[in-house]
């Protein structure tokens, strides 16, 4: 046997010694609590897996590692099978079979909606998709394919022209000057509250302005020189000071759910906090 | 003696009806006896009901609306609000489907089309309203005349929506003319963009390294225009790979997706006159469950150490996770998407990103194919539109050109 498979498998019995012990505590802990004995086993089983499942995931910050994998396959095997069940009966149970069929509805145990013929639409665009399995019908899978591409590219034209184009461009229209009471009222009401007026002017001009390079800069048919050449790269600032601003936002989101699992393993399974 | 007795009665009454006059203006007597207080007198009812179907909708929508009553003024306090009541019948029961507060006159009377819901409200049926003017005092107030019948129904058109339908039809015809210039031939520019440029270079990369391509098409539908846009990307990808015989990898998070990339990757290799290089294993379903299918993807990169990685399409949480290991397994990643929230973490991780609109460029830049350029040029002169438009309507805004700003505001349903 060589070094490094006997290490491997030192680590592997370290590992599970370590599951058997933090399992048998933490149903200790929870019988404690006046829990019967079978939901202690189980409740002691399923902290101690999440949380070295966890650990196993968090071990890919050091480098890909069996139990990474181990994490990893569990993991996409368990969602996998997850998302089909909730497919099933979500989608073909729960809106398919009422607008169907009562007799299948009471066998489902779903209460019948009304016979709707429309609804084999979707059913015989879902059997063509499932001929992609045989070889010799397999082409007839395009045609539902065709079907949900160009149906939900037209319907997503008119949502995202509503949302994109022209509630973009009705943004646009800021006026210039906001509240103007004159030059003496503008400074000695001088403010840098966000509804202050010289913080809402600069808000106007910066939307007009960063709207208007912005689109300088996605315009595709012309070469960035010159005066667009000047507004391209006022439009590339904007854009990255946004996405910089937007960076540290989304970071934040992110380190709270960090903090979540950590909360997790040390108050859920080491019991450390309160 | 007769005379002598109703004389009697009459005093009897009369001392009676005096005695309770008293007992009125009186302060109660001390006695614990039961004095009824007389009821407030009610508000004034509501005149000039109005009831009609709900316009520019599905249907199961009526609109009511009315006069304020005469007792909601300012000041006064008779008024406490308006509850609304329906009926099949003018003979009722009336049900109350909503109150609205003092001060307004509307109310939308929407119900649903669903007939198992119990709001359902069936289209082509005869309604009836009342509206009730409510007191403070919940058990006084004053019903205004019924109204009805009224019917809901479901309208083909949405007036409100025909600013879209101007700027569908504007689009339309442009993208049509410049798709047809473009077949005549005509040679359409578009200016070069730095991200699509090295996607030929990073193919040539993994060619020469002897790895694989990881292509990620994000977690976006079939349905999204960033997936599709992606699409076309990897069609040109995959030809590109199936020339320089250098190996692909596309994990998909969508089983539509997967099937459309399937078919994808087939028509490139059939294109590239290498059908028999093609495998369906490249495009492979993971999972659809979002941090599950990025450790699956982490994954790969760390163990089959693609030469590039290339992330187009629509993307989230999963975004930095993903172009961090790719940077840590030393691939060159080229990334593109239009989530604007991820885009950030592109720009930092990645060796080349495609903000937004250019993603949807790349796919025409790279096929220069005329539909697709054609679409380009046409979405160029939108965005031109769109300059102009900003312009004219920072001026409107600024002198008070309320017609032309309207004209903009449309309502979202």
């Amino acid at each position: 046997m060589s070094t490094a498979r006997r290490t491997s498998l030192i680590i592997l019995a370290a590992v599970i010694i370590l599951f058997l012990v933090s399992w048998f505590a933490k149903f200790s802990a929870v019988q404690n609590t006046g829990a019967p004995f079978g939901i202690s086993v189980r409740d002691g089983f399923y902290i101690t897996l999440a949380a070295f499942c966890s650990l196993a995931i968090f071990s890919f910050l050091y480098k890909d590692n069996p139990y990474y994998k181990f994490a990893e396959h569990l993991f996409v095997g368990i969602s996998a099978a997850y998302w089909m069940c909730v497919g099933f009966w979500s989608t073909f149970v729960g809106n398919f079979i009422p607008k169907v069929s009562r007799t299948l509805s009471d066998f489902f145990e779903v209460p019948f909606k009304s016979f709707d013929i429309f609804y084999f639409i979707p059913l015989i665009l879902g059997i063509l998709l499932l001929l992609r399995l045989s070889n010799k019908y397999g082409w007839l899978s395009r045609w539902s394919l065709a079907f949900i591409v160009g149906t939900t590219a037209g319907l997503n034209l008119i949502r995202y022209l509503r949302s994109d184009f022209i509630s973009q461009v009705s943004n646009t229209f800021v006026p210039l000057v906001v509240d103007w009471k004159g030059i003496d009222a503008f400074f000695s009401d001088f403010s840098l509250a966000a509804n202050g007026q010289f913080i809402m002017i600069l808000g106007n001009w910066v939307v007009f302005i960063g709207v208007f390079c912005g689109l300088v800069y996605f315009f595709f048919s012309k070469e960035h020189k010159g005066f667009f050449g000047t507004a391209s790269r006022v439009g590339v600032w904007v854009l990255m000071i946004t996405f910089g601003a937007s960076f540290g936002y989304t970071v934040m989101g992110r380190v709270s759910l960090l903090v979540g699992r950590l909360t997790f393993l040390f108050g859920d399974w080491l019991g450390l906090i309160d | 003696m007769k005379e002598i007795l109703m004389v009697f009665l009459a005093l009897l009454l009369a001392g009676g009806i005096s005695s309770a006059g008293a007992q009125e203006s009186a302060p109660p007597p001390d006695t614990g006896t039961l004095v009824v207080t007389p009821a407030p007198a009610p508000p004034a009812p509501v005149t000039n009901l109005n009831a009609k179907d709900k316009p520019n909708d599905h249907g199961a929508g009526v609109v009511v609306t009315w006069p304020p009553s005469a007792d909601d003024v300012v000041g006064s306090t008779k008024v406490f609000g308006y509850a609304i009541l329906r009926a099949a019948t003018p003979e009722g029961p009336f049900l109350e489907r909503g109150r609205v507060p003092i001060g307004e006159g509307v109310f939308e009377d929407q119900g649903s089309l669903d007939e198992v819901s119990p709001d359902y409200m069936a289209d082509h049926v005869d309604y009836y309203y009342k509206v009730r003017v409510i007191s403070p005092d919940t058990t006084v107030y004053a019903d205004s005349e019924i109204i009805g019948p009224v019917q809901s129904s479901g309208q083909w058109f949405n007036t409100n929506k025909v600013p879209v339908l101007i700027f569908v039809l504007c689009f339309t015809t442009l993208a049509i003319f410049f798709i047809n210039h473009a077949r005549r031939g005509a040679n359409l520019f578009i200016r070069p963009l730095a991200g699509i440029e090295a996607v030929d270079e990073a193919i040539g990369r993994a060619t020469e390294m002897g790895r694989p391509i990881l292509y990620v098409l994000g977690l976006g539908t079939a349905s999204e225009i960033a997936t599709i846009a992606s699409f076309t990307i990897l069609g040109r990808v995959s030809k590109k790979v199936a020339e320089y015989q250098t190996g692909l990898i596309v994990p998909c998070y969508d089983p539509i997706v997967m099937t459309v990339a399937q078919e994808t990757v087939k028509a490139s290799y059939l294109d590239a006159g290498r059908p028999d290089a093609y495998n369906d294993d490249m495009v492979y379903f993971v999972t659809q469950s979002q941090f599950a299918y990025v450790a699956a993807v982490n994954g790969t990169m760390l163990r089959e150490l693609p030469a590039t990685n290339i992330y187009m399409g629509k993307f989230f949480a999963e975004s930095l996770i993903l172009a961090e290991t790719g940077a840590l397994a030393g691939s060159i990643q080229i990334a593109g998407t239009d989530e604007v929230a991820q885009i950030p973490f592109f720009v930092v991780a990645c060796d080349y990103t495609l903000i937004g609109e250019e993603l949807y460029a790349a796919s025409a830049y790279l096929g220069r194919e005329p539909v697709l350029l054609g679409s380009l040029k046409a979405q160029d002169y939108a965005k031109a539109a769109i300059m102009i438009l900003a312009v004219v309507g920072f001026l409107a805004a600024n002198f008070g050109w309320v017609d032309f700003v309207n004209l903009f505001n449309v309502p979202s349903n």
